[in-house]
């Protein structure tokens, strides 16, 4: 009885999205008030018939519902409470589940944070997040219900969650990213609803500026997690592996980047809007062009989902009428916006193009490199591969010219910023980073990396570049804290972000040349060097988990003679599905991990244990969390904020009436 | 933006929905055989019910089956039926593909032995050679010795009568 | 004295028996650190035939172990990296690549974000001299 409550509120909800998507609009086309005023609290009831029916599927997995099909093969009665949860997003329609609700939420966002947005616009604006609603819970109730049951005859125990699916990572990793992923149809609303009303002047971008920001805070971070779990869950050590589903996060993430830095120019100068409007739109459709990759069997991957071409042509359809109808919509449009604006070579908004030009050109080439395999299948070219050497060796060059421009932007002036002056401080940047980043790998061990010196240069660059804009703020305002308070947030929001991503190509540089491995026969009382480690082991026992059994290894890391640390990787072979999985013991430190592994058996009771210090891994993620905090930095701007928006126009009002 | 370069963006992506109509059709896991048009490569393993050398001058003069099948392969006990069945038309040659001797005799006695030939590879060295990935596998190789096709999976009427019986007629 | 002595006989042993690869853990021994290293850069470069998109050094699967250890097998024999790129691609295709080759097929691929960059940069240099000119002549008028 419970989930078709479930079923009904999803239908309810497809009903909703429907009059959301009509309503609004035909009430901008026939300039009636009334129907424009629906878009609000339809939003609303959107946003609550699919909360309702994601509770519903929720609760069927805390009770054990295995009477609904998705819980059956996804659940088990010994699967711990807080992976049933999360296993409601572990497969294809609790995964699409939760899109529709993510995108419901984000219209509920609009409708109640657009009170400085003519009413008009924002009915456009939630009008067509209504019609991608509408596509997503029509693939749903037509083709992924995940309602479905199983009836007479229920199973009493369920098939349980893919046991690399148990794990924390698929707490947070999901959410995060489709929080990013369809946060971006925000902007895409925006900029479809300017297209619509041919209002294609600044103001959308002012509009859609912390839109777009929050959301590309949101998959920085997503695609941050789902790297860590990656590295911390698949016993590897990798951290990202050029897979489609990672580049299909990788493509929208590079997109929307361009995008924000565009939107800067667009709101400030008024230029470029064009291109704005094409890149907001594609950052969208790049989101849901993975959608399709992921869920249709066209790509091989080890993240897919189901590999069903029947659900491939359904949303492929979708793709078409959303994407082909915003991009003609677009072509007709768009062409009525030129000017050139002006400024010089040397200014602000030179390098933002020059920022958005090779971001566009790195987006393209990972999409080139994900879709070619099936590019050359569908013309008769037979079966080829594109895996990591390609996508390094196109990608490295190109981070690396993005990052050497990234110094100039902060500093250049709009317009014109020709006076040579302005840049003297990246003299000494210069000077300090190529000096520290020669003598950097002289000080490791191990042959000198070039590679190293390079990709340590290039991060210095931007970090001090980075401090030296900081410093000259401070000094401006007098003080830190003067600084802190007066400084738009945006900017601090950048120093955060710029700092950020400095930090993690620190990080991937370091772990990238300069890991340390040793694969090696070990047996109780065996002991190691590891680094400046010895690592002994000590015990080998069996254990019993909640849903596995495991075979655990008890190490003592000692430092000198003194213990450090003693750590339990486990081999675990989970009950219900016979899986096994390595479960890595790290230990996390600022300067490096340490990584136990457990391989196989070998003979005598001993085990092939792998044994790894990987330097600075740590700052990957911390590089990338340093860029999601930028951007949710940047929206606490006071432009956008409520109240004191308000209080000036009440003040005005009363200098008015004075 | 100029008047052509704003259709642009729209004709790239009819392109690409081009493509992925046709790649909805097709399998990207799929992998034809390397060795297609190329001659069995040679060996010299044992007969697994024999014991003596064998290597591939010994393998028929004639069109036949080369079947990579092991005990533990569930899918190989599926196909096994048909493969007796087709074992009257032409000759079926077993490629035992890293198995145990006794493993492999047990299941032969147990299901039946349709091979006229069973090659014993116990370290998968010829499957190897052959581009095998695992089991089972299924090639059609012609009078001379070439091969003509690969079949990764399960051999059934469907996948014999679709893929293997049009090269029969060009084979023979 | 002797716990030194201890220390760096296990050290000796262990770089003799230590080896370098992604994924599953075996323990092969190798005649040099440069053979090492090719074994675990090839295992990278092998796609393993029957995974999901998983190069062989990732991998677990039984396949992927036994080209692991064809690999092994010869590197000590003394073949070159093409030749054991050739080795697989005869049997499994070029599929088995994770570089592909570059040929008529992948010449997009390959020159196709150099080609977009370079294009890009011209379009972005018109772009600005259109500006740069409407600055000049908004100049020339004030």
């Amino acid at each position: 009885m419970i989930p078709e409550i479930g079923h009904f509120a999803l239908v309810l909800a497809f009903a909703i999205a429907i009059c959301l998507a009509v309503f609004p609009l035909y009430g901008y086309l026939s300039n009636q008030q009334g129907f424009c005023a629906t878009a609000k609290p339809l939003a609303l009831l959107q946003g609550l018939a699919l909360a309702v029916s994601f509770g519903v599927l929720m609760y069927g997995f805390l009770a054990h519902d295995f009477s609904v099909k998705y819980v059956a093969d996804n659940s088990n009665l010994d699967l711990p409470w807080y992976f049933r949860m999360s296993a409601v997003w572990g497969a294809h329609e609790g995964s699409l589940l939760l899109w529709a609700l993510i995108l419901a939420f984000w219209g509920v966002a609009v409708a109640l944070f657009s009170r400085g947005i003519p009413d008009h616009m924002s009915a456009l604006v939630l009008s067509v997040m209504g019609m991608i609603s509408v596509g997503f819970l029509a693939f749903m109730l037509f083709t992924s219900n995940p309602f479905v049951r199983i009836l007479p005859f229920s199973p009493a125990n369920g098939a349980d969650l893919n046991p690399l699916l148990q794990d924390p990572g698929l707490i947070f990793h999901p959410p995060m990213l489709y929080m990013g992923y369809v946060g971006l149809s925000v902007a895409f609303a925006f900029a479809m609803a300017s297209l619509i009303s041919g209002k294609l002047d600044a103001t959308w971008a002012r509009w859609s500026r912390p839109w777009t920001t929050i959301a590309w805070a949101f998959l920085t971070l997503g695609i941050a997690l789902g790297s860590w779990w990656a590295y911390y869950e698949l016993g590897w050590g990798g951290w990202w592996f050029w897979d489609p589903v990672e580049n299909a996060s990788l493509i929208p993430w590079l997109v929307a980047t361009a995008l924000m830095h565009s939107l800067a120019v667009t709101e400030k100068r008024g230029l470029f809007r064009s291109w704005t409007l094409l890149l907001a739109i594609a950052a969208f459709s790049l989101s849901l062009l993975g959608t399709f990759l992921v869920r249709s069997g066209v790509l091989t991957s080890v993240h897919a989902f189901a590999n069903d071409p029947e659900r491939g042509v359904f949303i492929l359809g979708f793709l078409i009428v959303v994407i082909g109808g915003s991009l003609t919509l677009y072509a007709i449009r768009a062409s009525k916006v030129s000017e050139p604006g002006e400024f010089a070579w040397i200014s602000r908004e030179s390098f933002l193009l020059f920022n958005n030009l090779i971001l566009t050109v790195m987006a393209v080439s990972v999409l080139l490199g994900t879709l070619y395999p099936l590019l050359v299948d569908a013309v008769g070219g037979g079966k080829v591969s594109v895996g990591p050497p390609f996508f390094n060796a196109v990608f490295v060059p190109l981070t690396a010219i993005l990052v050497s421009g990234m110094a100039f932007g902060p500093l250049a002036k709009w317009r014109q910023s020709e006076d040579p002056r302005l840049f003297r401080p990246l003299i000494v940047t210069l000077i300090v980073s190529v000096v520290v980043g020669l003598a950097w790998p002289s000080m490791l061990d191990g042959q000198y990396s070039i590679g190293t010196a390079i990709g340590v240069a290039l991060a210095l660059w931007v970090a001090i570049a980075t401090v030296v804009d900081v410093v000259k703020k401070v000094g401006l305002y007098g003080g830190v804290g003067t600084t802190l308070a007066r400084v738009e947030r945006g900017m601090i929001g950048m120093w955060l972000a710029h700092f950020g991503l400095a930090v993690m190509i620190f990080g991937v540089v370091m772990v990238e040349n300069h890991t340390e491995h040793r694969d090696l026969r070990m047996g109780v009382g065996d002991s190691q060097n590891l680094g400046s480690y010895d690592v002994r082991l000590t015990n080998l026992t069996v254990v019993n988990g909640p849903n596995y059994v495991a075979d655990q290894a008890t190490f003592e890391i000692y430092q000198g003679d003194a213990l450090y640390k003693t750590v339990t990787p486990q081999k675990r072979r989970y009950n219900a599905s016979g899986m096994v999985m390595t479960e890595a013991a790290i230990d996390s430190g600022v300067t490096r991990d340490l990584y136990i592994a457990m391989g196989e058996p070998l003979d005598g009771g001993d085990w092939a244990v792998r044994l790894s210090v990987k330097p600075f891994v740590d700052w990957i993620w911390a590089g990338a969390f340093l860029m999601g905090l930028g951007g949710f930095v940047s929206i606490t701007d006071k432009r956008y904020r409520q109240r004191v928006r308000e209080e000036k126009e009440a003040r005005t009002d009363e200098g008015a009436t004075a | 933006m100029s008047r052509i370069m704003v259709w642009l963006p729209l004709a790239v992506f009819a392109v690409l929905v081009g493509f992925f109509f046709k790649g909805l059709t097709l399998d990207p896991n799929e992998q034809p055989s390397a060795l297609i048009g190329q001659p069995v490569p040679e060996f010299q393993l044992t007969d697994l019910n024999t014991g003596q050398p064998l290597s591939r001058e010994q393998l028929p003069q004639q069109p036949f089956l080369l079947n990579v099948w092991a005990s533990w392969c569930i899918t190989c006990q599926v196909e096994h039926p048909y493969l007796t069945q087709l074992s009257q038309r032409m000759p079926v040659v077993g490629l035992n593909y890293k198995d145990t001797e006794t493993a492999a005799k047990n299941w032969l006695q147990k299901l039946g032995d349709p091979y006229a030939v069973q090659i014993f590879d116990p370290t998968g060295r010829l499957g190897l050679d052959l581009g095998v990935a695992g089991a089972p596998e299924t090639f059609l190789v012609d009078g001379r010795g070439v091969i003509q096709a690969r079949i990764q999976g399960e051999v059934n009427q469907r996948v014999f009568e679709r893929q293997i019986q049009p090269l029969l007629e060009t084979v023979q | 004295m002797m716990k030194s002595v201890l220390k760096a006989g296990l050290i000796a042993w262990l770089m003799s028996v230590a080896m370098v690869t992604h994924g599953a853990i075996e323990t092969y021994q190798f005649d040099s650190p440069e053979q090492e290293e090719r074994f675990r850069q090839l295992g990278f470069e092998l796609r393993c035939p029957k995974c999901q998109n998983q190069a062989i050094g990732d991998s677990d699967a039984e396949i992927s172990g036994d080209l692991r250890a064809e690999v092994y097998r010869l590197i000590k024999e003394g073949a070159t990296d093409e030749e054991i790129k050739e080795f697989m691609v005869a049997r499994y295709g070029r599929y088995v690549l994770y570089s592909p080759p570059l040929d008529r097929q992948t010449l997009i691929l390959w020159f196709g974000p150099a080609g977009l960059l370079v294009i890009g940069g011209i379009v972005v240099a018109l772009r600005i001299r259109r500006s740069k000119q409407a600055l000049e002549r908004g100049e020339s008028n004030a």
